[in-house]
């Protein structure tokens, strides 16, 4: 134990950082709250009575379901390709993160385009069977909650895949195979071990993707389901209230704490720990014939639906016009300008995400577990509201600099900050700071405590115990956070679209100008440049995952020898 | 890391700060991409270059946030509750043009002159050319229960439809507009999703008989877009009409900001938006009707027939928009 001093002047540093942190996205918090504070409630027995109850059906249903198929594709996957050999694995491996990449409402209008009256589908249905219109025979409504679930889930389990993956990739392989040898089945070992160990990566993994799924508004509003963050919308423009959408997104944002502190409370006293201190080195099963081609086909489901199709409808699209319209030349700069963007957001979320996780390890008390869960809460608004929220608090700096800089009798710079795109990167790192928190935390966890003592103890620097303990032992949940991340901000439209500076344009923004009137096809060449630009990263982090070892060409889909006896 | 990305910010921030030149910053509602050739065409006539934002929602609040330093001096809507919002928020300032007065037609400008319309569309009934023999039909006719499980439409909380309830309101009053409300909900084929493509896609497929739609996505559909062609062709469009009243249109308007850094730029912006090239443009480009008289329609929305415009006030349907909102979400007409 150390010198006992007061428990503020103890890791100075630490504080500062987790203070800073929770700071930084608590102001927009703050100022929303204040927004709703503003208000009256005379909106409230209105939206009690015939908003409220049924916008909060559907977006529980919603999430329910959306949390069911991101788990079964997303666990599930991790699982296969972490324990066992198969044909195509490699290949596998780069396909499933992918889904992340495309936009939900982009799918959300591929699908209602396949599957809806005229598409081909059910073209091809009439004419196999001599049907004359849609009245003759059922189909599903793709355009229902059931259709949003299904398009929801196939895109957003990625979040669920890459963080069981990065827990599942360096679990005790000792502790497994101990298990093996006791002749538990590969079921009992993934429900009694795999899956507890992973827990607190997985329920962050749903969180983002229930977080995705819930602030959604595009494929929502497409798809008719009455979601609450929908309301705040409709509040806020139509009932032309906005400290009542306030009001709806600070009790939104207050269930979604509430959630997120029963299930950190529901694991808080079983703690799991050991590690592979090897990642990546542990051994796969090889499966026999049949079953291999199963475990392949198990994980080519999600694939097919949450990005073949889509791509091939996209790609399809970019041809058929491309060839009428041409190619935009100005798309190379908007992708350029999103990859800037993103980078700088992606570098600045995992420095603070991962550093915070640390502070909060190291100072362990109440405080600093506030401050740490403060800091994982930009996930939890939708993007406009964030946006909104942050634009008071960006604009008091920058007046402030303009007071200063006044003062000194130069010319005022104007808006430093509100007017360029400091204004974006601040919005991204508040957004997608919980991912990088939350990686890193779930990683942390199962690094027993004692573990630093020891290395404390043997008289290793705090600093030394981060880089060669804790570092190491973090890099998969640090690359998945990086994936996470970029992807993220690669694909994220309400901020940008709300807080982008003059003349500025993102991918998603530019697809966005065509899908808000309904064409979303003319943006198809955007769409694909933001999976070919997420390809990238995808690359390098399936190679960190995987570890440095001598492996068959990526991509390869033949055989191996031992699959093949 | 953050060292070298400090510079690179700064840098950014200070090359984003628009710096006094012959220019003009317009947020707009409409897509950039949209309103190019517009932006294109003033700045080849004017030398004035136009830099632009455009977004979804809340450029009011941001407008309103950015107080005394915001760059913005003209704000584009794509219909009347952005342009009323921003009135109310007191980011707007009067246009006091002679030019838009005299050409802008009163009911389609603010009684205080905060805002101006410069392109009208016209919210209008899609019908099966197959199924549907008439050739005329009143809005109020939609509740009628012989349109039973016939008519698609999208969310009634969607500001197009927003408007035209509230149109609705100020013809009819809250009573009257609610039961119709019921009558309209009650007529659905589905529930209301999609966008007026789809209510064209969706009758094209026989799930529905009737929708309603903004005039130009048809054109759009009919002229432009080869792929949904076929929607077009199965389809036409009636102007629909208030009984004993006209045809409710909604605006592409325009308001001058409070602290437009470029006033001058500004208000020759404005003025130009409804000089007679440009007010040719919204008809050829946008396929709106101009609200300069005397511009010609685009064929294929002259063809629609002649249009009789609702004469409510557009700042009186704008009154009546909470009243239409809450009006929607009582009689449950989206879930």
């Amino acid at each position: 134990m150390m010198t006992r001093t007061a428990p503020a002047l103890r890791h100075p540093l630490a504080r500062t950082l987790l203070g800073g942190v929770a700071a930084l996205v608590a102001a927009p918090v703050i100022s929303l709250a204040l927004i709703a504070i503003g208000g009256d409630a005379a909106l409230w027995p209105h939206l009690a009575a015939y908003v409220i109850p049924p916008a909060a059906l559907d977006t529980l249903l919603l999430l329910a379901g959306v949390a069911v198929v991101c788990m079964l594709a997303g666990i599930g996957t991790a699982w296969i390709v972490t324990t066992y050999e198969f044909p195509c694995r490699r290949l596998v491996l780069w396909l499933l993160p992918l889904p992340l990449a495309f936009p939900t409402y982009i799918v959300a209008y591929v699908y209602a385009d396949l599957l809806g009256g005229l598409g081909p589908v059910q073209s091809g249905l009439r004419a196999l069977f001599g049907w004359r219109s849609a009245a003759d025979y059922w189909f599903p409504n793709i355009r229902s909650l059931g259709g949003a679930v299904l398009i929801m889930g196939a895109v957003l389990y990625p979040y669920v895949y890459l963080a069981a993956r990065a827990m599942f990739e360096t679990q005790s392989v000792a502790l497994i195979e101990s298990a093996r040898g006791l002749g538990a089945t590969p079921w009992r070992i993934a429900r009694d071990i795999a899956l507890p160990m992973a827990r607190p990566a997985i329920a962050a993994g749903v969180a983002l993707a229930l977080l995705e799924a819930v602030n959604d508004v595009g494929a929502s509003e497409y798809l008719g389901i009455q979601t609450l963050t929908l309301a705040i919308f409709t509040t806020w423009l139509n009932r032309s209230s906005l400290p009542g959408a306030a009001q709806i997104a600070c009790l939104l944002l207050l269930a979604v704490c509430l959630l997120l502190a029963l299930e950190r409370g529901g694991r808080a006293r079983k703690r799991f720990t050991g590690l592979d201190a090897r990642p990546g080195a542990r051994h796969r099963a090889v499966l026999p014939h049949r079953q291999a081609w199963l475990a392949l086909a198990a994980c080519v489901v999600p694939i097919l639906f949450g990005f073949v199709v889509p791509l091939i409808h996209l790609a399809h699209e970019v041809i058929g016009r491309g060839l009428r319209i041409g190619f935009d030349p100005s798309l190379a700069r908007h992708a350029l300008t999103t990859v800037w963007l993103a980078s700088c957001a992606t570098v600045l979320v995992v420095l603070l995400g991962f550093a915070a996780a640390l502070a909060q390890r190291r100072i362990a008390d109440a405080t600093a577990r506030v401050c740490f869960f403060i800091a994982g809460l930009g996930y939890a608004l939708p993007g406009t509201v964030l946006a909104l929220g942050l634009l008071s608090p960006l604009i008091a700096i920058d007046e402030a600099i303009n007071a200063v800089t006044h003062a000194f009798g130069a010319t005022p710079p104007g808006l430093v900050l509100a007017g360029s795109s400091a204004a974006i990167i601040c919005a991204y790192v508040i957004r997608f700071l919980s991912i990088s928190t939350g990686f890193a935390q779930a990683g942390l966890a199962r690094i027993a405590t004692e573990l630093d003592d020891a290395a404390r103890i043997a008289g290793a620097r705090a600093t030394a115990v981060t880089r060669s303990i804790h570092l190491p032992l973090l890099q998969p949940a640090l690359w998945a956070a990086a994936l996470l991340v970029f992807v993220d901000c690669l694909k994220e439209l309400p901020a940008t679209l709300l807080l982008r500076p003059l003349n500025l344009e993102t991918l998603s923004t530019y697809i966005y100008q065509f899908a808000a009137r309904g064409n979303f096809e003319e943006g198809a060449m955007a769409a694909l440049l933001i999976v070919l630009v997420g390809l990238a990263p995808v690359i390098v982090i399936i190679r960190q995952l995987e570890g440095a070892a001598p492996r068959p060409a990526i991509g390869s889909c033949e055989l191996s020898p031992a699959v093949a006896r | 890391m953050t060292r070298t990305l400090l510079p690179g910010l700064l840098a950014m921030a200070v090359l984003g700060t628009p710096a006094a030149a012959n220019e003009v910053n317009i947020y707009t509602y409409r897509e950039s991409k949209l309103v190019q050739p517009l932006f294109e065409a003033f700045t080849r006539e004017t030398g004035i270059k136009v830099n632009s934002i455009s977004a979804s929602s809340g450029l009011e609040q941001r407008i309103k946030t950015e107080g005394a330093n915001s760059p913005a001096d003209v704000l584009l809507t794509a219909d009347i509750s952005r342009l009323e919002d921003a009135v109310q928020s007191g980011i707007t300032q009067p246009i006091n043009s002679a030019a838009v007065d005299a050409t802008v037609p009163a009911q389609y400008r603010d009684p205080e002159g905060h805002w101006a319309a410069v392109a009208l569309r016209a919210r209008v009934v899609y019908a099966a050319k197959e199924r549907v023999k008439q050739s005329a039909i009143t809005y109020e006719e939609l509740a009628d229960p012989k349109w039973k499980g016939k008519i698609c439409i999208r969310s009634g909380q969607h500001m197009y439809n927003n408007a035209l309830f509230a149109a609705m309101i100020a013809r009819h009053g809250e009573a009257r507009t609610e039961e119709w409300l019921r009558g309209l909900k009650a007529n659905l084929a589905q529930k209301p999703s999609g966008g007026d493509r789809e209510t064209a896609r969706d009758i094209a497929a026989g799930k529905c008989d009737i929708g309603i739609g903004n005039t130009y996505y048809w054109a759009l559909m009919n002229d432009v877009e080869a792929d949904r062609k076929p929607w077009a062709e199965a389809t036409k469009v009636i102007l629909p009409t208030f009984e004993k009243g006209g045809t409710h249109v909604n605006l592409s308007g325009v308001a001058l900001m409070r602290n437009s850094p470029n006033k001058a730029n500004a208000a020759r912006f404005i003025e130009w938006m409804v000089s007679a090239t440009a007010q040719q443009m919204h008809a050829d480009l946008t396929y709106e009707y101009p609200t300069r008289a005397g511009v010609p329609l685009h064929k294929t929305i002259a063809a629609y027939g002649t249009i009789n415009g609702d004469t409510t006030p557009l700042s009186q349907i704008a009154a009546n928009r909470k009243k239409a909102a809450a009006l929607v979400d009582k009689v449950g007409f989206d879930n």
